[in-house]
């Protein structure tokens, strides 16, 4: 193929997507989407989940063949037919689970897969020296000798965007890059992908969040259900045209949350301490309660410990001190299924690791925590039939989007993963909900679902605990607003008086008590 | 619901359900294929060895009879490993699990000569079980509770179960006849003919057969159909959201061990009151094993780690067992070439099945498998 060896040459000026069409069993992905980005633009992505946005760019990656439809590189059509194909044409792609080896380190990771300049030698020196010069010239802060087992996911992703460079990606695709990040990292991320634009990348940009997508890219492209509704540049959109635009009816940004009467403490925490997988403690002292009818809000930068104080009421780790009573009893030390029989829930923040099975049906993950209860079982057998009311009940109910019970969840979007979770743990009629990051990496109209749902949880008396990094989450839905640093509670306060910069300060240690 | 359905989905899926399902067939047959040319290279006729291999196997009542006892200790121990699997642990130690039910239910047969059919022969296929399930559970233990690799423990428990069984052949079990004629041939009396296995049809074929294949349907009924069968399911493809919903992990990890190796026990039980009728040894496990503690494994897989597919493929290595040594005899290949051809099916499943899988994840693109993934190495990114 000569036309490809030719683009080599030149750098990517524009890469257009023309009728892409992608069949899945059950769903259409992508029909007859039309997209286009050029060098020096960040354009972004946007859709609700399973609107089609990673199935499109993975297509463009060369990891999904379409079933119709043309790429053309600078107006040459051109096939890509694997990720190796797509890196020697110049794309890259950042996917929301990282793809690095940890125990290597930074420049190995850089250096895998890569013929060395010395032949059969290892050329780590030469590559590390490359290494420092893209960081430094794109503010990339990286350490090239540290072992990727010990780094943040911030800075993962700093590698990874590094490893794409260093392959010569002049178009850079990063999916969902700042559902992990904390609000400091999302800044760095956005310094360097303006400083890329800037020197002639060309970048997609897909989230979420809508003020990201604000601020940081200078086209818009919106998927409804595998289908382009449009593409604007960003200075022409709002927050509001673009949550229409994505889900096709007006969106509450806001849930509203009336006024319950409060109950008895159901959950309560005195001096809790915990370590962390490191050895080193993690929680240290932490005593708060919440009372039914009850959302307390943890605040705070993610590392301080919500983690861990999630994972002991849980049961999943062992408190190294300290009770923790849930509706009057001390449950200090009880395995999951005694606590999760006794009224609590658990929405894990690692869904995909610790709250699904993605194997598994829908019906199958509806059924993980109940399935020994009758009607669903009698003796050691399986209900199939009450099995199936059940689920097909909790999938109308909560609005989870799936061509049917039987498919397997991991074919579903994020969000309705997500709402699967919600939908088992909230059926279950909890007295004390923990969820963490509800909503990390879910569509606004989900988000908005899940919101409400949390609220009509609260006016059914449960206590929840609600973790979130998310500011604007905490702020919304919580009755009080507990704030987490390293390890410790450094204060709580009443939502009405709480303010962002007030928040802000004491996520960053002040206000010691 | 707003997702429109794309129509041609389902006959594309059945298509390729069908064709996941020929994957291990047309791999067999590829490999039969190598094996053409290395008996041109050995300077036999292929067609007529294959057609040897072909009578062997099927072409009279006694060669199926033959074929279908020769699978049945394939399917104990392949059912058992589809439940390890599924679990999520690997169970390498089948050989040990076949010896350790026969040496348990001989010494049963051994000790009550007197017994009448209906007690001893469910006596002995018990204590065969629970023998199996000790050894599979010793590895379940050191697996949970220590965290010792389960491939390692099950490959040495196969070691210790070996020299147990000649330990008590060659002492406290030993025919008294080979004591007195002083030949000292390390193998037992034959058991009392109470102990025998019902035939099926006037040939060699027992009831151990029918047995097996009881068990792989109950097995998958258990499996896919209890709340048991689906905690081991669960526990196998995530531990981590299985501990979370409250499920006892390491239990269930012990349990699918204690399963696995029980139905291989019972194997080595059916082998000896079914075929052999008394134990002997030559030294090594293959000796009264015949190596089905490890082709059991291939049938499983070459099954699709399903209990029901383990049934076809385990006739299928059964007739390549009994179809090869007719084969030897038809083109006088040595011996070694047997084993060569073994080899080759084997590498040629297992090969297939990790390339299918691969495929099946590019397609996808997210790490995954319906079935824990053998092949561990991580997708290399390029
Ligand atoms: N491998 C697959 N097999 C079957 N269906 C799939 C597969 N991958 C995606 N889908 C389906 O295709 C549709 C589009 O999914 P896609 O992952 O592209 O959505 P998305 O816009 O990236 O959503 P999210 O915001 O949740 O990441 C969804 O309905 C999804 O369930
Ligand atoms: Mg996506």
């Amino acid at each position: 193929m000569t036309d490809q060896i030719s683009l080599q040459q030149r750098r990517i000026e524009r890469v257009e997507m023309r009728g892409i069409v992608k069949r899945f069993p059950g769903v259409l992905a992508n029909d007859h989407i039309d997209f286009e980005v050029r060098a020096g633009e960040i354009h972004a992505l946007l859709g609700e989940n399973g609107a089609g946005k990673t199935t499109l760019m993975n297509i463009l990656y060369g990891l999904y063949r379409p079933d119709q439809g043309q790429i053309a590189i600078n107006g040459q059509v051109v096939a890509i037919h694997s990720p190796a194909n797509a890196i020697r044409l110049g794309i890259g792609m950042i996917h929301q689970h990282f793809m690095l080896v940890p125990t290597l380190s930074v420049v190995e990771n850089v250096a895998l897969g890569l013929p060395s300049s010395r032949g059969f030698l290892l050329d780590l020196d030469v590559v590390t020296e490359r290494i420092r010069h893209l960081s430094q010239t794109y503010g990339l802060k990286v350490d090239p000798a540290a072992m990727v087992w010990q780094l943040a996911v911030g800075e993962q992703q700093r590698v990874e965007i590094l490893k794409a460079l260093y392959r010569g990606a002049d178009l850079l695709i990063l999916d969902e890059p700042t559902a992990v990040l904390t609000p400091q990292e999302v800044e760095e991320l956005f310094t360097t992908l303006r400083r890329m634009a800037r020197e002639g990348h060309a970048l997609i940009f897909i989230s979420h969040k809508l003020h990201e997508v604000l601020s940081i890219s200078d086209r818009v492209t919106v998927l409804r259900d595998g289908r382009v509704v449009k593409t604007l540049p960003t200075a022409e959109a709002t927050r509001e045209d673009l949550a229409r635009l994505m889900v096709g009816r007006e969106v509450l940004l806001r849930v509203e949350r009336p006024p319950v009467k409060l109950g008895d403490p159901v959950l309560r925490l005195e001096d809790l301490w915990a370590d962390s997988d490191k050895g080193v403690p993690a929680l240290r002292g932490v005593s708060l309660q919440v009372r039914s009818g009850e959302i307390l809000g943890i605040a705070g930068v993610s590392g301080n410990g919500q983690r861990e104080l999630a994972e002991v009421i849980a049961g999943l780790r062992p408190p190294t001190q300290g009770r923790i009573i849930i509706a009057g009893v001390d449950t200090t030390g009880w395995s999951p299924e005694r606590l999760l029989k006794h009224g609590l829930a658990y929405i894990p923040e690692e869904r995909m690791r610790d709250g699904v099975i993605r194997d598994f049906s829908v019906e199958e993950n509806l059924i993980l925590k109940n399935h020994t209860d009758r009607p669903y079982a009698s003796g050691i057998f399986m209900n199939f039939g009450k099995i199936a009311e059940y689920a097909d009940n909790l999938i109308a109910n909560f609005d989870i989007r799936t061509p049917s019970r039987d498919t397997p969840l991991k074919n579903l979007s994020g969000g309705n993963i997500q709402k699967m979770v919600l939908a088992r743990e909230l059926s279950r009629e909890p007295r004390v909900l923990i969820a963490a990051q509800p909503t990390r990496g879910v569509d606004i109209s989900a988000t908005e679902y899940i919101h409400r749902q949390l609220v009509a949880q609260r006016a059914k008396g449960t206590a929840t605990l609600l973790i979130s990094e998310d500011l604007d989450e905490i702020l919304n839905l919580s009755d009080r607003i507990a704030v987490m640093y390293e390890g410790q509670i450094v204060g709580i306060v009443d939502q009405h008086e709480a303010t962002v910069e007030q928040l802000g300060l004491m996520m960053a240690g002040a206000h010691r008590t | 619901m707003h997702q429109r359905v794309a129509r041609d989905a389902k006959p594309r899926m059945l298509m390729e359900s069908l064709l996941g399902a020929l994957t291990p067939l047309f791999a067999t047959l590829t490999a039969l294929l190598v094996g053409a040319a290395m008996l041109l290279i050995l300077g036999a006729n292929p067609l007529e060895a294959y057609s040897a291999m072909l009578r062997g196997a099927f072409g009279s009542t006694n060669a199926v009879a033959d074929t279908l006892v020769k699978a049945t200790p394939l399917l104990f121990v392949g059912v058992g490993i589809c439940i390890a699997f599924r679990g999520g642990v690997l169970n390498i130690g089948g050989e040990g699990q076949l010896v350790a039910g026969a040496v348990a239910a001989t010494t049963v047969a051994l000790a009550l000569p007197q017994w009448p059919g209906w007690a001893i022969i469910p006596l002995c296929l018990i204590v065969g079980f629970l023998a199996g399930a000790l050894w599979g559970g010793i590895a379940g233990a050191l697996k949970a509770y220590l965290n010792v690799n389960e491939i390692l423990s099950t490959i040495m428990l196969n070691m210790i179960a070996v020299q147990g069984m000649n330990f008590l052949l060659r002492g406290p079990l030993m025919d008294p006849v080979q004591i007195e004629s002083g030949s000292f041939i390390p193998q037992t009396a034959r058991f009392s003919t109470t102990t025998d296995l019902p035939r099926l049809v006037p040939t060699r074929l027992h009831a151990g057969a029918a047995l097996a294949v009881i068990l792989a349907i109950l097995i998958y009924i258990f499996l896919w159909r209890t709340t048991i069968g689906y905690r081991i399911r669960a526990v196998g493809l995530n531990p981590d959201a299985s501990r979370a919903a409250g499920i006892n992990v390491k239990r269930y990890m012990m349990l699918s061990l204690v399963l696995s190796g029980a139905l291989a026990g019972l194997g080595g039980a059916v082998q000896v009151l079914g075929l052999h009728h008394r134990m002997f040894t030559d030294g090594s496990a293959t000796g009264f094993t015949g190596g089905a503690g490890f082709n059991g494994i291939v049938a499983a897989l070459f099954g699709k780690l399903h209990p029901l597919g383990t049934i076809p493929a385990s006739v299928l290595f059964g007739a390549l067992l009994v179809g090869a040594n007719q084969m030897q005899r038809a083109v006088q290949v040595p011996s070694s070439f047997i084993t060569a051809l073994n080899g080759l099916v084997v590498v040629f499943v297992v090969g297939s099945d990790i390339l299918s899988r691969r495929r099946a994840r590019r397609r996808e693109s997210l790490p995954s498998a319906e079935v824990p993934a053998l092949d561990v190495q991580p997708e290399a990114e390029v």
